[in-house]
């Protein structure tokens, strides 16, 4: 949609961020235009067009804004600048560098590079000149913080080419030519290590996209144990306010095996995105050493930043996610929280006196949704190498009620669900995830049951499934101790309700503030896994149901001493050696 | 009011609603203030030559030929350190009786703290109330709702909150407060000899509702002088926001809009959102904490205004009158502060965070002895034990009569522990059990 002559208009209308304007040439659906106001110009993407009027929806306020204000099209649609020296920086929803502004306060207008354009980078070519390259092939390598940053072919250019030139082993800005490829016809095409993508638009060059295959540890054990999510996998966390959101995802992005980390901060709250900006600096990659700021990229548009810019911010987060893929990297992408974006869709089609679907959502909002969450997954590229893009989102439903429209649609995009429930919050179970109503899909797979057990352990889905039903089953048997009465019950109802607890105490209850106890490697898991199984499966003498709950009560206290203490560590064995002996005691 | 060089005067109003008016005109800003019968109005729809108004003080005996001027400019606050122990209108004009401020005149409603250049709030702001020191401790910079009921002494206890807490300046954007609760607080205020250092805009159950939409942009525009101008610490008290909310949603439903929840505007996400992000903690030292009130219809908290708030607030505090020892408390459950992980054990001592967590648990496995007690069934001994401590602990703890310092509140938990648990029950860590376990 590149065109020749730039399209213009001025504005003849304004509600809110909504501006209609009137054209005197083709405008294309989500070109990006800028309107004139002063000295400043505001950046707004066309949205819908109605005869002579583009609708479009501004990313910043119209405060001030006139009708007959000029209009000027870009012929493009919302694009993101990619290249080298994108980790560890901090942008807005529309990729502004945040750093790069001046002063305290947003300035309106204010757009600034997403990229270091002084900065030298050490380049290696990897292609050779007469060497056949299409869109998304590795041309070079350059260092980025330690990950091998793969300077591509630009995915806008279709069908394949010839290298021509390509520059030696040395240090180069981003804009340096590095490389000339010539199409079927001869046409030239000087390259540099920079392309632009519109986000809108997913990228597509790979050579399949398989079912997700293999496990993606992120150190939680009600996750990993229970139900793991996949490389390349999606899943989505709902939850009412205060159900611990936000902690569990700042958990997973610390902790997850990735090479690559990317939030979206979508709407949420700045003192959230700032303890990022605190705590990625500090905090160390517990398998690398290097700290976790250099594999992290922060897209923050906070809920007061414009409504319009939150809508891209996802967009934005997914395409540099997408470009990481393409280098045959490890992407996890975390998006808190996807309600936000789903309500500015509702804003603007609010705006736009659309007929309003449920609960004044836009109709099309499972679709919008679906659509984003197939743009993650495990690929083989063009090369065999692997990459993937593993998507975890947040769902704020509004009135806790899981039965709205956003997690409704989510729920039939997402593999995985983590409900987080008042219930468990409220009586500080953390991390709050509903063991009972929660699910991965993943385990229903064969390649990943078959993944699990070559890499867990030969009864580890076995393991898993006993652990589920044995929390079901106290469930079940703690409801009818409320309706019958402590006494009312045998005694073993009550050994039922106490294993069901034991596994909530140790396995699924994990304190995220804890130095050991907040992240637990499989091996780990596995390990007091077991263990508690071995508990679980015993069976014990008792004379009294109040024996039952003391005695267990200092099973738990064991274990937990366990979990807060180094594995395998003497502390860890003395506790370990305490609790063997409670057990002997207690045995049948 | 004011004037223009060039100030061009329409007479036809083409609309009037409730709220609104609309009439033809050229050359004018989106957000721009105006003139209407000598009312104040905002331009809140531009359509072509069709420029629709929000009329502050409502329509009433607007005139089809109304004489309305465009002011050219948003609405504004004359900022200075006279503001201090003043009274204001919506309107930023005085209330009290004293002369007009004589300062720096700035737009109501600025942009946003650019993200990076915001600091991680992390002063604890001690209130001696326990049930907000141990176990919903606040930090400047913070943003947190009471969830209160009509009927409970939300009020009261902010000022208490307000006046204890060391901020250099408080000030209060008050909508639709009765002008019993407006009096109520002049006089706490001035009683505790604090009114130097306070600020009011008022809006009181006499004045029309749109009128509130300009308060809370008044008192943080007010609140952005003192925080980023004078590196002071500021506390904005916002009550009731539930009565925003309720403007919002006339003004909308009068411009036609398609309600979405609870006939609530669809963007009001983003215009509560807008007010309290003003929430923040600058590098230089200042600072703006809000401390506001939604008060509940019955309760619910699914409603769309103390949900919505609730996803944006840095957590929320809920009252509720304890029938055992006959006081309200501050709920234990249902009330959290996001930012105390923040403070509790850096700035308190190391055993906070894990006395608080544990001593709520058990807090729970009292109110689950209650229910079975309800329900006819035999208590066990530990559930006895549970009831008993919690009443000592709702009593000593919770109770909003409460003013010690966080040391304390520490002490008398491990003391209730001691009293009422063995060490297995309470599963505290270790070395903590060792150093404060009492007797």
């Amino acid at each position: 949609m590149e065109k020749e002559n730039k399209t213009t208009g001025k504005v003849v209308g304004i509600v809110a961020n909504l501006v209609m304007v009137e054209v005197d040439g083709p405008v294309a659906q989500n070109e990006i235009c800028f309107i004139s106001l002063g000295d400043e110009e505001l950046m707004s993407e066309v949205i819908k067009v109605v005869g002579k009027i583009a609708y479009v929806q501004v990313f910043e306020s119209t405060r001030g804004l006139k009708p007959g204000s000029k209009v000027e099209f870009r012929g493009h649609m919302l694009e993101v600048t990619l290249g080298p020296g994108i980790l560890s920086r901090n942008y807005d929803g529309l990729q502004n560098d945040l750093d790069k502004m001046e002063g305290v306060f947003l300035k309106r207008g204010e757009y600034t590079d997403p990229l270091n354009r002084e900065k030298k980078w050490e380049f290696k070519p990897i292609v050779k000149v007469g060497d056949e390259v299409q869109a998304g092939d590795w041309l070079g390598e350059v260092n980025e913080n330690d990950q091998p940053h793969k300077i591509m072919v630009p995915f806008k250019m279709k069908g394949t080419y010839k290298i021509k030139e390509i520059v030696g082993e040395g240090e180069y800005t981003v804009d340096h030519k590095i490389a000339v490829v010539a199409n079927g016809d001869g046409t030239e095409t000087e390259l540099t290590m920079v392309q632009k993508w519109p986000v809108k638009v997913a990228i597509r060059d790979f050579k399949e996209k398989p079912r997700p295959f293999k496990l993606l540890e992120t150190g939680v054990r009600c996750m990993d144990t229970l139900n793991p999510i996949t490389e390349g996998g999606t899943g989505f966390i709902p939850g009412p306010f205060g159900t611990g959101k936000t902690v569990l995802q700042h958990a997973i992005s610390k902790q997850a095996e990735a090479d690559i980390v990317i939030i979206a901060a979508c709407g949420e709250r700045a003192n959230e995105v700032v303890e990022i900006f605190t705590e990625f600096p500090e905090l160390e990659d517990p398998r690398t050493g290097k700290k976790l700021i250099e594999r992290t990229i922060i897209i923050a548009n906070t809920s007061n930043m414009p409504v319009a810019a939150r809508e891209a911010s996802v967009y934005t987060a997914m395409t540099i996610g997408e470009y990481y893929r393409a280098m045959g990297l490890k992407v996890l992408l975390m998006a808190d929280s996807t309600s936000r974006w789903a309500q500015a869709l509702r804003e603007m089609s609010n705006r736009l006196e659309e007929l309003p679907g449920p609960d004044a959502f836009p109709m099309d909002l499972s679709a919008v949704i679906s659509n984003f969450y197939s743009r993650a997954g495990f690929v083989y590229l063009n090369n065999g190498k692997t990459g993937s893009i593993t998507f975890i989102g947040t769902v704020s439903p509004a009135g806790g009620n899981l039965k709205e429209p956003v997690t409704e649609s989510t729920r039939k995009a997402a593999r995985c669900f983590y409900g987080l429930s008042q219930a468990r919050a409220d009586s500080k179970r953390y991390p709050a995830i509903d063991p009972i109503d929660s699910y991965s899909k993943y385990l229903e797979y064969p390649e990943v049951q078959e993944n699990l057990t070559k890499n867990v352990g030969e009864f580890w889905l076995k393991d898993v499934n006993k652990t589920k039903d044995v929390l079901l089953r106290g469930k079940e048997v703690m409801e009818q101790i409320n309706i019958l009465g402590d006494d009312g019950v045998p005694i073993g109802f009550h050994e039922t309700f106490w294993k069901a607890e034991l596994i909530d105490f140790v396995i699924l209850q994990q304190d995220a503030f804890d130095k050991i106890d907040a992240s637990t490697p499989m091996k780990r898991q596995q390990y007091m896994l077991s263990k508690v199984l071995g508990v679980v499966d015993s069976s014990f003498s008792f004379n009294h149901f109040e024996d039952v709950s003391a005695f267990f009560k200092e099973v738990i206290n064991e274990f937990k001493q366990m979990n807060y203490s180094e594995f395998e560590s003497e502390k860890f064995k003395k506790h370990e050696k305490t609790l063997e002996e409670l057990l002997k005691k207690q045995a049948n | 009011m004011e004037s223009q060089a060039f100030q061009k005067v329409y007479t036809k109003l083409t609309n009037i609603t409730k709220a609104t008016v609309t009439l033809k005109a050229d050359g004018v800003g989106y957000d721009e203030i105006a003139t209407v019968a000598g009312k104040l109005a905002q331009v809140v729809k531009i359509a072509g030559e069709d420029i629709t108004l929000q009329i502050f003080e409502g329509t009433e005996g607007i005139p089809t030929n109304a004489e309305v001027s465009f002011l050219g400019r948003p609405p504004q606050l004359t900022v200075g350190d006279e503001l201090a122990g003043r009274f204001f209108n919506a309107f930023g004009d005085p209330i009290d009786g004293g002369p007009a401020i004589q300062g720096e005149v700035r737009d109501i409603g600025s942009p946003s703290v650019n993200p990076v250049r915001r600091k991680q709030p992390s002063n604890l702001i001690a209130t001696g109330i326990a049930g907000i020191d141990l176990n919903n401790t606040l930090v400047s910079g913070q943003k947190i709702p009471f969830f209160a009921d009509p009927d409970q002494p939300y009020n009261q206890v902010m000022a208490l909150v307000a006046l204890r807490a060391k901020a250099d300046k408080i000030i209060l954007g008050g909508m639709g407060l009765t002008n019993d609760d407006y009096l109520y607080f002049k006089n706490v205020f001035d009683n505790a000899g604090a009114l130097d250092r306070i600020i009011s805009f008022v809006n009181t159950t006499e004045n029309p509702p749109v009128e509130r939409l300009l308060v809370p942009d008044m008192a943080l525009t007010a609140a952005e002088y003192f925080a980023v101008d004078k590196n002071e610490s500021v506390l904005v008290l916002l009550t009731d926001m539930t009565l925003f909310a309720d403007a919002l949603s006339i003004v909308s439903n009068r411009m036609d809009q398609i309600p979405s929840k609870d006939s609530m505007p669809g963007s009001l996400y983003s215009d509560l959102a807008r007010i309290y992000e003003k929430a923040v903690q600058f590098p230089e030292g200042g600072s703006i904490t809000i401390i506001a009130v939604t008060t509940l219809s019955g309760g619910d908290i699914t409603h769309a205004i103390p949900d919505n708030t609730g996803y944006i607030t840095e957590g929320q505090l809920f009252l509720r009158r304890d029938t055992d020892i006959g006081k309200v408390i501050i709920d234990p459950f249902r009330s959290l502060s996001r930012l105390k992980q923040l403070v509790i054990g850096k700035q308190t001592r190391e055993d906070h965070p894990q006395v608080m967590n544990t001593a709520i648990r058990l807090y729970a496995d009292a109110a689950n002895a209650r229910t079975k007690l309800e329900n006819g069934f035999d208590l066990t001994d530990y559930d006895e034990r549970t009831l008993k401590f919690a009443k000592e602990y709702s009593d000593q703890i919770l109770a909003i009569d409460v003013n010690v310092d966080t040391d304390t509140m520490l002490d008398i938990t491990w003391e209730l522990f001691g009293r009422h648990f063995k060490k297995a029950e309470v599963a505290i860590r270790e070395n903590l059990v060792e150093k404060y376990w009492k007797n």
